[in-house]
């Protein structure tokens, strides 16, 4: 084994099993840092395969955006510090879960180990540096760039909209009447 | 030279285990844990799948050297962190929508989506 497949298989472990954590811990702010470490090292992941502005994207908007917004809404519901066992589904579901997510990803790996094999490619260091991947944007891929700005101002937008709506009964100056309606 | 089947491997692990964050949380916050690793495993795929010379599995055969000027792989990539940042956002904010509206936020005790009238109650677990 070489020095960068030593390097992804200490990075992909680290990923994966930081991830189970994350989906299968009682406390729910050890999950979400557990999150930080799997998708930290994801990051790492990206920057062996050659990819270093998606590497450097990963660390800026997950790493630093997503998981603070999930640790602020932890702590706007009142989530509990201390270990719960109400952060899990039910038994059964849980079982099927079990099922569930073992067939998704044995179904994948077969897949890919089919598909894959032992092929070897060398990395090319070049084709993710800002440069390119800033030509590319700004070329081939300048309409999709554009829709998504479109897209993020609009969830934005809708975020604003829908965490000012306050639920029928609770607004001022308004009761509900008998088939449901708002006076 | 790299192996591709590690961080192939590591797609799918983490798809499966996003499925079960998914399945297995009565927490709406951890669900989109959850949501993320899967978006993430995907992730993975197209990283690896832009190391891959212009064409993919095809391609190999014919050139070791030609790559797609627009990095499709990487490019998509950065996408799908957009798209996942503008989810994020939405869905927390739906989540604490739910809080204030039902003062819960596990999906076992919400079956229904409207808001909460006389006529149309739902029975509290």
């Amino acid at each position: 084994m070489s020095g960068p497949d030593l390097l992804l298989t200490a990075l992909a472990l680290l990923a994966a099993a930081s991830g189970l954590l994350a989906v299968t811990g009682s406390r729910v702010v050890h999950c979400a840092l557990w999150l930080v470490v799997s998708l930290g090292a994801l990051a790492g992941v990206y920057l062996v395969l050659g990819a270093e502005v998606v590497a450097l994207v990963q660390l800026l908007v997950y790493v630093g955006a997503v998981v603070v917004l999930v640790i602020f809404a932890l702590m706007l519901t009142r989530a509990p510090v201390e270990p719960s066992d109400r952060l899990d589904a039910p038994k059964g579901q849980k079982l099927a879960a079990v099922v569930a997510g073992i067939s998704v990803g044995g179904i994948l790996a077969g897949t890919l180990i089919y598909a894959l094999q032992d092929l070897t490619v060398k990395v090319q260091g070049e084709q993710g540096s800002a440069r390119n991947i800033g030509r590319a944007v700004f070329s081939g891929w300048l309409l999709p760039f554009e829709l998504l700005s479109v897209l993020l101002l609009a969830a934005l937008v809708a975020a604003i909209a829908v965490s000012r709506h306050l639920p029928a009964e609770k607004r001022p100056g308004q009761s509900l009447t008998e088939d449901g309606g708002v006076q | 030279m790299i192996h591709l089947l590690g961080p192939a491997v590591l797609a799918a692990a983490l798809a499966g285990i996003g499925v079960y964050g998914i399945l297995a949380r009565r927490n709406a916050v951890l669900v989109l844990i959850g949501a993320e690793l899967l978006l993430n495993a995907a992730n993975v795929l197209l990283v690896t799948a832009s190391a891959l010379p212009a064409g993919g599995l095809a391609g190999l055969e014919h050139s070791q050297t030609y790559h797609d000027p627009l990095i499709p792989g990487q490019v998509m990539t950065i996408f799908v962190i957009t798209v996942a940042a503008a989810e994020i956002g939405l869905g927390l904010a739906i989540v604490l929508l739910l809080f204030r509206a039902r003062g819960t936020v596990e999906l076992t005790a919400v079956r229904e989506l409207g808001e909460a009238s006389p006529r149309h109650t739902e029975t509290p677990s």
